[in-house]
């Protein structure tokens, strides 16, 4: 086993863990389920998909995560797009400081 | 020809989670593999030519580099966002239109839309139109979002989903 790709793995791990952090704060800080979830998928999924990818190279190429990352990229915008639209669907109000809702002004129509 | 099609993509998805040349393994993939071809190709595959033509997956390989661009560039721009004190946020629900005709294609579309800069798709309607939930909302207009949120991947998504 190379050295060198067990330490870069590890390095892509922590860069992982940021971004996952980094998400988090963002579910804490901003101020609506929608700016919320947007914040969660985006740092969460690719963070996931960082630690996946390091633990591909620091547990020797193991192909699963591989296809692990490609099933959370397909997942997990689909799950965020079923909560962003359930919300809307049960009447939940976008931050009082939003500037347009296209979506409510059109939705008896959709 | 449906069945072909999720056969293959199963048993791949069977070999690499095993990732095993056991042959007892192998075989017991196989049967599975048949068994959810044989069950679900109707509900899953829509149009099973367009898995036979390599076109596509070339450009499906030249989008990836594109899509993790831009994951990427969303993820500094949401940071910088909730780590800025003043929390710079505008807002918005936008809508879009997509000229993308199939179904695979239209939920590719969503959610790259969903994983790239500031935007969430939040509803997407029959006729081809995407709500979208935009974190920086720059402009209202139909066309000009569009432009600015659409049109980076619908050239290429409609030549590997279209």
């Amino acid at each position: 086993m190379n050295e060198g790709v067990v330490i870069a793995g590890k390095v892509i791990i922590f860069i992982g863990v940021i971004f996952d952090l980094l998400g988090c704060i963002g579910l804490v800080r901003l101020p609506d389920v929608y700016n919320r979830l947007q914040a969660a998928t985006k740092c969460v999924t690719l963070g996931t998909c960082f630690i996946l990818f390091g633990t591909f190279l620091a547990a020797g190429f193991l192909v699963k995560s591989l296809l692990a990352i490609l099933f959370v990229i397909m997942s997990s915008p689909t799950a965020a797009h079923a909560i962003a639209h359930a919300a809307h669907r049960s009447r939940i109000k976008l931050w009082e400081k939003s500037v347009v809702d296209k979506y409510e002004e059109e939705k008896e129509k959709v | 020809m449906k069945k072909v099609v999720l056969f293959i993509v199963s048993f791949l998805c069977w070999l690499i989670l095993t990732w095993t040349s056991y042959i007892p393994s192998i075989l017991v993939g196989i049967g599975i593999s048949l068994f959810i071809a044989f069950w679900f190709a109707d509900l899953f595959i829509q149009h099973p030519k367009n898995f036979f033509q390599i076109r596509r997956f070339l450009y499906l390989l030249l989008y990836i580099p594109i899509f993790i661009f831009y994951c990427i560039v969303a993820n500094l721009d949401v940071a910088y966002r909730v780590l800025h004190p003043k929390l710079p946020i505008r807002p918005g629900i936008v809508k879009v239109k997509t000229t993308l005709s199939t179904l695979t294609g239209r939920v590719a579309l969503a959610n790259s839309i969903t994983l790239t800069p500031g935007t969430l798709t939040v509803e997407l309607t029959e006729d081809g139109y995407l709500y979208v939930h935009w974190i920086n909302v720059k402009t209202v207009d139909v066309e000009e979002a569009t432009r600015k949120i659409v049109r980076r991947f619908e050239s290429i998504l409609k030549e590997v989903f279209g």
